[in-house]
């Protein structure tokens, strides 16, 4: 097997991975960097961002406001000396972005115009029109092509950390045009691998969302921490599930329920605003969380349209106007003009909420450092404990720059001093994950079908750990994903073609979100309160007796993973009440 | 609830696996999909259900991360903005992208156009630098909306598909390389346009487009590349009068 | 069992039959054949004109043939194609932006037709048609 010697490896080239790919490089342009990735780095999933990245700028914001905004809108479950980080980097890294050339919206005096978004007290989100995710990403990838350091690996698809002496050392992955194992040494090693969406059926994220990054830090011994807390964002189209941004309702849409009731008012986020005058922090400005919870209890009341697509609410633009709209919302136009036929200047769109965002991932501190040492984590893969039980949208953005950059730079103190490695160890078990290829390829007597068994993970997960969860549904999520992950030991390979083979990466891939969805449902189970994403029919209340601590969930191979919990960081903000009820009292 | 209406649908795919073809061949597939669909939803079922060992990429199926271009009839598209309704009753035929070598089925090596992206250096050149505690670089929304349009590229790289120059001479640069290009030296933040010109206003940059206009109809992104390319050959073209035929021009 | 990307090549003479892209192309291209076939007759006819009286009458006793009388239609039908391409495009090449707006492709075309149609009565006020 080739080795290829690094000084830092990054695996994902999506926001955090460039970020701190272009970080290691500015700071010590002498280390050698190799940036691994399963896709290209335009094809990571950061593109599909659509509405904004929110950072202090304007002049009647403040730091603390952004503050109380994050750490409420996670229902306090965020830390908050790592809030406390955040807010004050954010504004310097959108700058930093801004230099390096992100096509920000502007005002008429040339600086950067904001826009309002859910959960957020003032106006702070920076925009590229409602393709901010887009611009941010080739923005980063495009920077990094004039640093020679990043020595780009596209399309090799990372499989097992390389951990010796008790801290990372490397990591293995095949390149996937030619079917070759190769193992990289690594002073340190960055994982910024994205999310994994596509463990549910209905869901924004693109196919690549698979949670690999998740999962290889999970084997070798880092816990996954608050992985019950999947955020469901409002407003999906409903066939598809693409993303409607929350700038639809920022710019001033509304939702209304088939009676033409703007239903928001009735679950604590009234009194109802004007029509086309968004008030910040209530109504359809409400967090995502409150938001598609309340489409729930619409549905149950049976307030909901009946579509082709199944049961919606409806999101109402036309008062808007097609100049604004054309302005600010180009794409939203564009995806409901196409997917759904339907032209949202004239009509209203049939949407329901889909599953968004994991708030859960590699546990890490404020350094971006996990607790297995060398391994670090960035970005949606990573729990640093910003979002808490629910992310405010905008946040996200900024959390893959703020924290690759960190990650960074938390890998170059590392990395000072270090002893040196033992190359025959690593060697070792870079052949332990060979054999495991190998068997895979060789099996014949495999009897499980890949598809087949995706199709019940997604059933499973989308029957028991939806927007309200159960005792009853969340045990039977939590043996079901039990059995599959058994069952996935007897997969069948079709394809055993070297050159792209996509039913490998795809069997890879679900054996990937099969850990996480384990992680996700067993941490469900134990947390018996309500808190954010995280709602319980037979515990309503928050607990924070019991739990104002995180989840943490610790791979035991075959075996129900162990769960253990850690306090959650409160340095000014103690626990409070969730008020989204506009300025009236 | 109005029930879905749903279409016969069938593809012919362009196959080819190295280990054991010496040519590509076409392979039918026959599937019901609801009209709804488009190419890549059902490519996905075919995967899923018919036949594990087809090959392609995708991933964010809203036409923005640029993995899923395909010769869907002979015409570059992104399979995941392709609507089954536009081909009820025939045939549809899938390749990969042309002017690319096809590693395996529809999944093309795209190391080309990587390598001139890169040459064209698609990043800001700063005309004058200053730190970040000095805040942004101010820019009004009309100089902005001066290069937005072609900052729009996904670089899925349906204008190479779609571009003849480009096929029959692998040289040239390129429709979205030199548009990203076009982009930065459009930005007023940008000082770079004399060293991007080294490599743009040459025979493998801009001089080898014959404005043939295909890459404008087939990018998704309304993009205009043919456009960028014509305005840079005016701007090459004045570099040029500039340099030899006015006295001092060539400072 | 490795790579062996499969590389297609394009058809070197054949290539402009296969999107009608191609031949839209093509034919624009081909029809400034006309345009040079035109100004070559000009050039042709000012050397006659040198040559003196006699010889400037034959060449324009030669223009009154059916032969270029077609010649004329068809370098004039194509002349006219040409120039439309040439001004449906043009805004693509010299875009003109007011404000945070583009001006429309189609005031851009159409100044060039009126510049065209100015022009043209100009030359044949000069050559004495009124």
């Amino acid at each position: 097997m080739d080795t290829i010697s690094t000084d830092v490896a990054i695996i994902g080239a999506g926001g955090a991975g460039l970020r701190a790919a272009i970080a290691l490089a500015e700071t010590d342009p002498t280390l050698r960097i190799a940036l691994i990735s399963k896709v290209y780095p335009m094809r990571s999933h950061t593109c599909a961002a659509e509405g904004g990245a929110a950072g202090v700028i304007k002049p009647d914001d403040s730091f603390d406001m952004h503050f109380d905004d994050t750490v409420g809108g996670g229902d306090w479950l965020s830390d908050q000396d790592c809030v406390e980080y955040f807010i004050h980097e954010a504004p310097k890294e959108l700058l930093q972005l801004e230099h390096w050339g992100c096509p920000w919206n502007r005002e008429a005096d040339g600086s950067v115009a904001v826009r309002p978004f859910g959960g957020m007290k003032k106006q702070r989100t920076w925009f590229a029109a409602d393709k901010s995710g887009f611009h941010i990403l080739h923005t980063l990838f495009q920077t990094s092509l004039q640093f020679p350091s990043i020595t780009r690996y596209d399309e090799y698809y990372a499989l097992d950390l390389l951990v010796d002496d008790g801290r990372c050392q490397g990591v293995t992955a095949m390149e996937m045009r030619s079917g070759q194992l190769r193992q990289f040494h690594a002073k340190a090693v960055i994982i910024a691998g994205g999310g994994a969406g596509r463990m549910f059926p209905f869901s924004t994220n693109g196919a690549i969302k698979t949670g690999d990054g998740m999962a290889m830090a999970y084997r070798a011994g880092a816990p996954l921490k608050d992985m019950e807390f999947v955020q469901y964002h409002p407003t999906g189209l409903p066939n598809t599930g693409s993303l409607l941004t929350e700038a639809c309702r920022g710019e001033g849409g509304i939702l209304v329920n088939k009676n033409g009731r703007r239903y928001l008012q009735d679950y604590g986020m009234g009194p109802e605003t004007p029509v086309g005058k968004p008030q910040l922090k209530t109504m359809e400005l409400g967090p995502r969380d409150r938001v598609s919870q309340a489409y729930w209890h619409e549905l149950q009341k049976g307030n909901t349209v009946s579509t082709k697509w199944g049961d919606c609410v409806l999101l109402d633009m036309r008062h808007l106007g097609e100049k604004k709209i054309n302005e600010r919302l180009p794409l939203v136009r564009e995806l409901c003009a196409s997917y759904l036929q339907v032209d949202i200047v004239k009509d209203p769109v049939p949407i329901r909420p889909v599953v968004h965002y994991m708030m859960g991932g590699i546990s890490t501190n404020t350094k971006a450092a996990t607790p297995l040492p060398g391994l670090f984590a960035a970005g949606e893969c990573a729990c640093v404990s910003l979002n808490g039980a629910n992310r405010l949208g905008s946040n996200s953005l900024v959390e893959l720059l703020v924290f690759g950059r960190r990650a960074a730079l938390s890998a170059i103190e590392h990395i000072q001093g270090l002893p040196a490695s033992n190359a025959a160890a690593l060697n070792t078990r870079a052949e332990e994950t060979q054999s495991r290829i190998n068997e895979l390829f060789s099996r014949i007597d495999g009897t499980e079908s890949m598809s087949a068994l995706r199709k019940e993970m997604m059933d499973t997960m989308e029957k028991n750990v939806g927007i309200y969860r159960t005792e009853e549904g969340l045990q039977e999520g939590v043996s079901k994903i039990h059995e599959l992950r058994q069952r996935y030991r007897n997969i069948i390979l079709t394809d055993k073609t070297s050159v792209f083979n996509t039913d490998l990466f795809q069997a890879l891939e679900l054996g990937s979100m099969l850990d996480c969805a384990e992680a996700v449902t067993v941490g469900a189970l134990a947390r018996k309160e309500s808190r954010g994403a995280h709602q319980r029919l037979d515990y309503v209340e928050r607990d924070d007796k019991k739990f104002l601590c995180h989840t943490m969930v610790y791979h035991q191979g075959l075996d129900v993973p162990r769960v253990d919990y850690l306090d959650v960081v409160i340095t000014k903000s103690p626990p409070g009440v969730r008020d989204y009820s506009g300025d009236h009292k | 609830m109005t029930p879905m209406k749903e279409l016969r649908v069938q593809l012919e795919v362009l196959r080819y696996n190295p280990d054991t073809d010496t040519e590509a061949h076409f392979q039918r597939y026959e599937l019901t999909c609801p009209e709804e669909w488009v190419v890549l939803d059902a490519l996905n079922t075919v995967k899923a259900e018919i036949d594990p060992t087809l090959n392609y990429r995708w991933s964010c199926h809203m036409a923005v991360c640029g993995s899923c271009g395909m010769m869907i009839n002979g015409t570059p598209k992104l399979s995941c903005h392709t609507f089954l309704r536009d081909y009820e009753g025939t045939v549809i035929r899938v390749e990969p992208l042309a002017h690319f070598p096809i590693e395996r089925d529809l999944v093309t090596a795209p190391d080309d156009f990587m390598e001139k992206l890169k040459r064209v250096k698609p990043y800001i050149i700063p005309k004058e630098k200053k730190p970040i505690s000095e805040g942004e670089y101010k820019q009004t929304p009309a100089q902005l909306m001066k290069f937005r349009q072609y900052s729009m590229c996904i670089n899925c790289m349906l204008c190479y598909a779609a571009c003849p120059e480009y096929g029959l001479t692998p040289s040239f640069i390129g429709p979205a390389a030199l548009t990203l290009a076009h982009r930065y030296n459009l930005d007023s933040r940008d000082g770079g346009r004399k060293e991007r010109q080294e490599v743009v206003a040459t025979h493998e940059g801009v001089w080898e487009c014959t404005f043939v206009g295909a890459c404008s109809e087939a990018c998704p992104a309304h993009v205009d590349p043919a456009s960028a390319l014509q305005q840079m050959k005016i701007t090459s073209s004045i570099d040029w009068i500039v340099e030899h035929l006015i006295p001092g021009g060539n400072k | 069992m490795s790579r062996r990307p499969l590389v297609r090549e394009v058809p070197p003479t054949s290539w402009y039959f296969h999107r009608p892209t191609y031949l839209r192309y093509m034919s624009r291209e081909i029809t400034c054949i006309f345009v040079a076939a035109y100004c070559v007759l000009l050039v042709v006819g000012l050397q006659r004109l040198a040559a003196g009286p006699a010889a400037y009458e034959a060449f324009l006793l030669g223009l009154k043939s059916a032969d270029s009388i077609v010649f004329h239609l068809l370098a004039l039908a194509a002349s006219v194609y040409h120039a439309a391409t040439w001004f449906g495009a043009t805004h693509k090449a010299m875009p003109i932006q007011i404000g945070e707006n583009f001006v429309q492709p189609g005031v851009i075309s159409g100044a060039h037709y009126v510049v065209w149609l100015v022009l043209s009565f100009v030359i044949l006020y000069l050559a004495g048609v009124f």
